[in-house]
């Protein structure tokens, strides 16, 4: 009787941990996040293409990520300079002739979406030195676009927090696949750039 | 609350005596201490614990759904984030960055006249409004209507296909069924057509008019407002022999005395004079010299309530009073043989005319022609013209001696088979017009009527045809200033909803143009007579600056016919035993166009701080003399026309006379504007639109519930408004902070701010109390209304509210307005008692609210001495499409279960150190602008960097009226005031 009460409470503590566990694992698992999850989308747009293949700039299609909180979306116009020329009859590329020519603008479907009481500005992290490929990883070799970061609150915070560990030169934005030349580099372009990182963890830097 | 209250008045006046009149109170029931007032004070949020009191749920039954509540509401953590679509353009407009708000310079008209405003668009959706800081009626400030009408944009109740006879119609349908009727017209050479507008300036409107009217000289063009100037128009015309506009320069101006007028609030060119007033009005600073107000008023007003010395006195008796001023100022004027106030009137005029050449007189517009007229002449008499008052050719394309005579010959036409074709552009006369007209009879018997209209209201349901009219917003027009500035009005956005979208296009069918364009009509009269040789760029300068250069009437040298004035006939003396009473335009939904606008519905009226309804104000003493109680339900009958409507006892209106507010008892208003007050253009007739005497007021036992919020938030008593005279003032300059009790020591450490630290300094001297300012935060910040149920629970969600405070008498008391925000404390109460932290400190000094974190304990909220904080007990915000177009994008919208509070416009501050950041900068002073701030037309608001020596608001804080509310909790409040101070006449008795 001794036996089972004991081995009952051993087993009852154990499907809690084994809930627990379980349920972490599914508010972590990137079926949630998006994490590792290519998004499909109406075209099935390659940045590995785009920026290793041909070496694109991110600021030829995104062009107010240093200037506006919204890295923007290219219009379809932006596709058309080069593909009305090369290109011009793939299949692949058909909603964006229809969209040109229809004037119906193309529908994406965000990779990174923020919750709506989060405000993120590109502008602000590009000027001081945080590379895209902080956040979105390794841009150029995803055929399909997915996320790397879980944008979850921690994870922010873990750069906000301490922006050294990230941070890098305002040239080195765009650089993919970036490496600090020493271990205090970090620390200089903090004070180089006067990040007040005391008020980065401020709730009123992100929510309002 | 006051549901069941019984006031005595008597007893409220004892009580007043033993506070020896050095005290501000707020309302009766506080004064008459009763029961109910205690219970509300004591419990914080009324009722909150008492939702459910009018269900007939059990506890079993409640028990029962707060368990599901509780499983369902775990089950909603389940859900992931919807996918979110991003579309991009196709082709990517210059100048549009997304993410980055765009500002376009237009106008805002209201009663014809044009307010510069710059509207701030967020890809392609205006979203807020702000003044024009170049154009002279604005100077970078709005009024609360200016404020408000960006939801009248996107207001899901507005008409939006054109009806016939009350069926669905389209407009080819209409088109046929013009250019038939006007077949007809073209013979007849227009006889029987009739154009009925509203005040018009507009010179492209003026100009089809006069085209229109060539084309059909037979036809005629009538204008009619339920709000005119007609009596303005009249005095000038017996003044000068003409019309003219007249034009206050209160920058030069000493010693101002009001006539019946609300020239800071409301009526062409308020915003203005309210910030020309405020700068003389103004001593922070070491000044100490102000300028001084005097107010003959016959129902409360803003005026009044902020003038050194206010005569509360009965409609018909300020002309007694103007004629006994005016003889004074040298005037020959025949004078009454008595009168009351004689040491009053001696010393306004001793003041006048020590100040000639630097006072000025202004006449209201509920005041009849003759004190119009009289005013005229003492200004000349004073010197005043040319320095504080100047002349102008009337703004209006044709002014109308009287819209009402324009009216009645109209509907005398109808009745006489005259009309058969009548075009209404904008208005809603079957509401408005004067009772004894009965305009909405007269219309039905038009064969061929027309409606152009925002809404299908009471007079498009009258009409054969309504077409949906674009709102300002939506469409491409012209208008002047009070000192005739033209601006071209742009379109922000293309109308929401289809049909013959503006006046211009509607009289350019009738002219026979085809599918004309409202863009190309406006433009091709400036072409005409801009007079410039490179049209191009006088077209993109005048819309890019929001008026056109040297636009503005010059002033005219025009002379008072002395003779006329002094030989005007007395009016009607009304005997002591008449009941008179005074009709206004309401302070928030004016003539009943703005009925349906909901922020201005919920907004709190200025001394009665009504929402939601109108009601009949009445002084104590009369309310005493009826033994009417407040929410009792009379009935007012005037020529066998009847009224009913609730009470409301107001302190300070004059005595036996009660007041009564235009705009309510729509009955085609909308959802939201329908059904509420009463109208009380039952018994308003051409000939009085004003005033009337010799009324009947019997009780009807009924009550009716009036949703006011002057007792909530009250923060009983504690010094929390402090005012001196300037002489005061002068002999000890730190009043304001005597008799302040140390603070408390405090157990937690000190924060430190060594960056920016944010602040608020409001200057009670220059507060009109207009509430430009919460309409204002509400736009900014996405904040709700919720409805006059709510409102009676003590739940409105107004971030910054005007507390009304009275101090003295009963029957006159001194009145002083005192916005309160959230103090943004250094100390705050709110924070310590928040379980999960939802309410913390930034680096800067502001008191976040963090919406994601909020459990909704609202602990914080009943640790708020200020009682600033708001919770949305139901959800408040709306999913409405339209509506959901109008909110800030850098706003969070709150949901059920949040608290919120005044952020100091959070999102703005973040914007201004972004761009200092990538600029490598500081902030500089006055880059950060709240929404309150840049609305206020007095400035009496500034905010800034208390840490930065050099700031407007560092010097404020250091100046020695600043004080601090409720200092002594140890708070430290951020957001501080400037004492008020005032400037009564020194000869004695005159403390009016």
């Amino acid at each position: 009787m001794k036996v089972v009460s004991r081995a009952s409470i051993v087993a009852f503590l154990l499907v809690l941990a084994l809930l627990v566990w379980v349920g972490s694992s599914i508010y972590r698992a990137g079926y949630t996040t998006g994490v590792g999850v290519p998004r499909e989308q109406p075209i099935p747009f390659s940045h590995e293409h785009h920026v290793s293949g041909l070496g694109i700039s991110c600021e030829y299609c995104h062009v107010s990520v240093t200037e506006a909180s919204f890295a923007g979306i290219p219009p379809t116009y932006t596709c058309m300079t080069c593909h009305s020329q090369i290109w011009n009859t793939s299949p692949m590329l058909a909603a964006v002739r229809t969209s040109a020519a229809t004037g119906k603008p193309l529908t994406w479907i965000r990779v990174h979406d923020l919750p709506d009481f989060t405000y993120f500005n590109h502008s602000i992290h590009v000027n001081k030195g945080i590379g895209c490929e902080t956040c979105h990883g390794p841009v150029d070799k995803m055929p399909l676009t997915w996320r790397v970061n879980t944008l979850f609150m921690s994870w922010c915070l873990e750069c906000h927090r301490a922006p050294e560990k990230f941070i890098r030169p305002r040239e080195e934005v765009f650089t993919m696949d970036w490496k600090p030349s020493g271990a205090e580099e970090g620390k200089d372009l903090v004070k180089k750039y006067g990040i007040a990182v005391k008020q980065l963890s401020d709730c009123s830097i992100c929510h309002r | 609350m006051s549901n069941n209250t019984q006031l005595d008045i008597r007893q409220i006046r004892a009580t007043l005596q033993s506070k020896q009149g050095s005290e501000y109170w707020r309302c009766l029931e506080e004064l008459a201490e009763t029961e109910e007032f205690r219970e509300f004070l004591h419990r914080e949020f009324p009722r909150e614990a008492s939702v459910w009191d009018d269900s007939s749920m059990g506890r079993r039954q409640f028990l029962m759904l707060m368990g599901a509540s509780l499983a369902l509401a775990g089950l909603n953590a389940c859900t992931k984030q919807p996918d979110e679509k991003i579309i991009p353009f196709v082709r990517s407009p210059e100048f549009v960055t997304p993410g980055v708000p765009l500002s376009f310079a237009t106008a805002m008209v209201q009663g014809g006249f044009a307010t510069g405003i710059l509207v701030t668009s967020h890809m392609g959706r205006p979203t807020k409004i702000e003044g024009n800081p170049d154009h002279p009626a604005s100077l970078g400030a709005t009024d609360a209507f200016t404020q408000a009408s960006i939801l009248s944009l996107y207001d899901p109740d507005r008409s939006q296909v054109p009806l016939n006879r009350g069926l669905i119609g389209t407009r080819d349908k209409f088109l046929q069924a013009l250019s038939q009727a006007l077949q007809a017209k073209k013979a007849s050479g227009g006889a029987g057509l009739r154009i009925l507008t509203e005040t018009v300036t507009s010179p492209t409107l003026g100009d089809q008019l006069a085209r229109l009217l060539r084309q059909f000289p037979r036809a005629r063009w009538h204008q009619y407002e339920p709000v005119s100037m007609d009596y303005a128009r009249e005095g000038a015309r017996i003044a000068f022999g003409r019309i003219v506009t007249t034009r206050y320069h209160l920058d030069k101006a000493d010693v101002v005395l009001s006539l019946d007028s609300d020239f800071l609030t409301h009526g062409p060119g308020a915003v203005r004079y309210a910030r020309d007033f405020a700068q003389k009005r103004k001593v922070a600073g070491g000044k100490q010299t102000m300028n001084r107000l005097y107010s003959i008023e016959s129902s409360p007003t803003n005026v009044g309530a902020i003038a050194d010395h206010r005569l509360s006195v009965r409609p018909h008796d300020v002309e007694a009073l103007t004629r006994r001023i005016a003889r004074g100022a040298g005037v020959l004027v025949e004078t009454p043989q008595s009168g009351n106030h004689d040491t009053w009137l001696a010393a306004l005029v001793q003041d006048l005319r020590t100040h000639q050449g630097s006072s000025v007189v202004i006449p209201g517009l509920y005041q009849p022609p003759a004190v119009h007229a009289l005013a005229h002449a003492i200004n000349e008499r004073l010197g005043n013209v040319g320095k504080t008052v100047s002349y102008s050719e009337p703004v209006e394309i044709q002014p109308e001696q009287s819209q009402a005579e324009s009216l009645r010959k109209l509907v005398s036409d109808i009745r006489d088979g005259q009309v058969d074709m009548l075009v209404i552009l904008g208005g809603n006369p079957v509401y408005d017009a004067p009772a004894d007209l009965d305009f909405g009879g007269a219309l039905a018997s038009v064969a061929f009527s027309v409606h152009l209209g925002l809404y299908a209201d009471e007079t498009a349901a009258e009409c054969t045809w309504h077409l949906p009219q674009a709102h300002s917003l939506e469409t491409w027009s012209d208008a002047r200033a009070y000192d005739g500035t033209a601006t071209i009005l742009q379109p922000l956005i293309t109308p929401l909803y289809a049909g013959v979208s503006s006046d211009h296009e509607l009289l350019e069918l009738m002219l026979g143009t085809a599918e004309p364009k409202s863009y190309d009509i406006v433009r091709e009269f400036w072409r005409r007579h801009s007079g410039s040789r490179d049209f191009e760029t006088f077209w993109r300068t005048s819309l890019n600056s929001g008026l056109v250069a040297g636009s503005t009437f010059p002033s005219r040298n025009v002379r008072v016919r002395m003779q006329e004035v002094q030989s005007l006939p007395p009016g009607r003396a009304v005997p002591g035993d008449e009941l008179s009473l005074a009709f206004r335009p309401d302070p928030t939904v004016w003539d009943g166009r703005y009925a349906n606008n909901g922020w201005l519905q919920e907004l709190p009226k200025p001394l009665t701080t009504l929402t939601w309804d109108n009601a009949i104000l009445v002084s104590p003493a009369t309310a005493g003399r009826f033994d009417l109680q407040n929410e009792s339900v009379v009935e007012i009958a005037y020529n066998g026309r009847k009224i009913a409507g609730p009470v409301w006892i107001t302190p300070g209106h004059p005595d036996q006379t009660v007041t009564v507010h235009l705009g309510y008892g729509r009955t085609k208003a909308g959802r939201i504007g329908s059904k509420r007050g009463f109208n009380v253009h039952a018994i308003r007739t051409s000939d009085a639109p004003w005033s009337i005497a010799g009324i009947g007021l019997a009780k009807t036992g009924a009550k009716s519930r009036l949703a006011v919020t002057q007792h909530h938030h009250l923060m009983e008593g504690r010094n929390l408004v402090r005012s001196a005279s300037l002489a005061e003032y002068v002999a000890n300059p730190v009043f304001a902070k005597e008799h302040q009790p140390s603070a408390q020591p405090s157990l937690y450490p000190e924060h430190e701010y060594d960056g920016y630290a944010w602040g608020m300094s409001i200057d009670l001297s220059a507060c009109t109390g207009c509430n430009a300012c919460v309409v204002a935060c509400q736009a900014e910040n996405n904040i709700p209304i919720v409805g006059k149920d709510q409102v009676l629970a003590g739940r409105e969600m107004h971030w910054i509210r005007i507390d009304r405070y009275y101090k003295g008498s009963l029957d006159d008391p001194e009145v002083v307005f005192q916005p309160v925000t959230c103090m943004h404390c250094e100390n705050a109460p709110c924070e310590v008692v928040c379980p999960v932290a939802a309410t913390v400190h930034d680096s800067e000094g502001l008191n976040v609210m963090v919406y994601n974190r909020c459990i909704g304990t609202r602990y914080c909220s009943n640790n708020c001495p200020y009682k600033v904080r708001r919770f949305n007990f139901l959800q408040y915000s709306t999913d409405e499409p339209t509506l959901a177009m109008q909110k800030n994008p850098e706003v969070t919208v709150r949901s059920r279960g949040v608290m919120e509070k005044c952020s100091y416009c959070v999102q703005r501050i973040s914007a201004a150190r972004i761009e200092a950041k990538k600029e490598g900068r500081e902030i500089r002073d006055g880059e950060v602008v709240t929404a309150c701030q840049a609305a206020c037309p007095s400035q009496a608001i500034v905010f800034g960097n208390i840490n930065d020596p050099d700031s407007r608001i560092a010097k404020l804080k250091a100046d020695p009226l600043d004080y601090g509310l409720l200092t002594e909790l140890n708070t430290k409040p951020r957001t501080s005031y400037l004492a008020r101070v005032t400037n009564p006449h020194q000869e004695p008795g005159t403390s009016a």
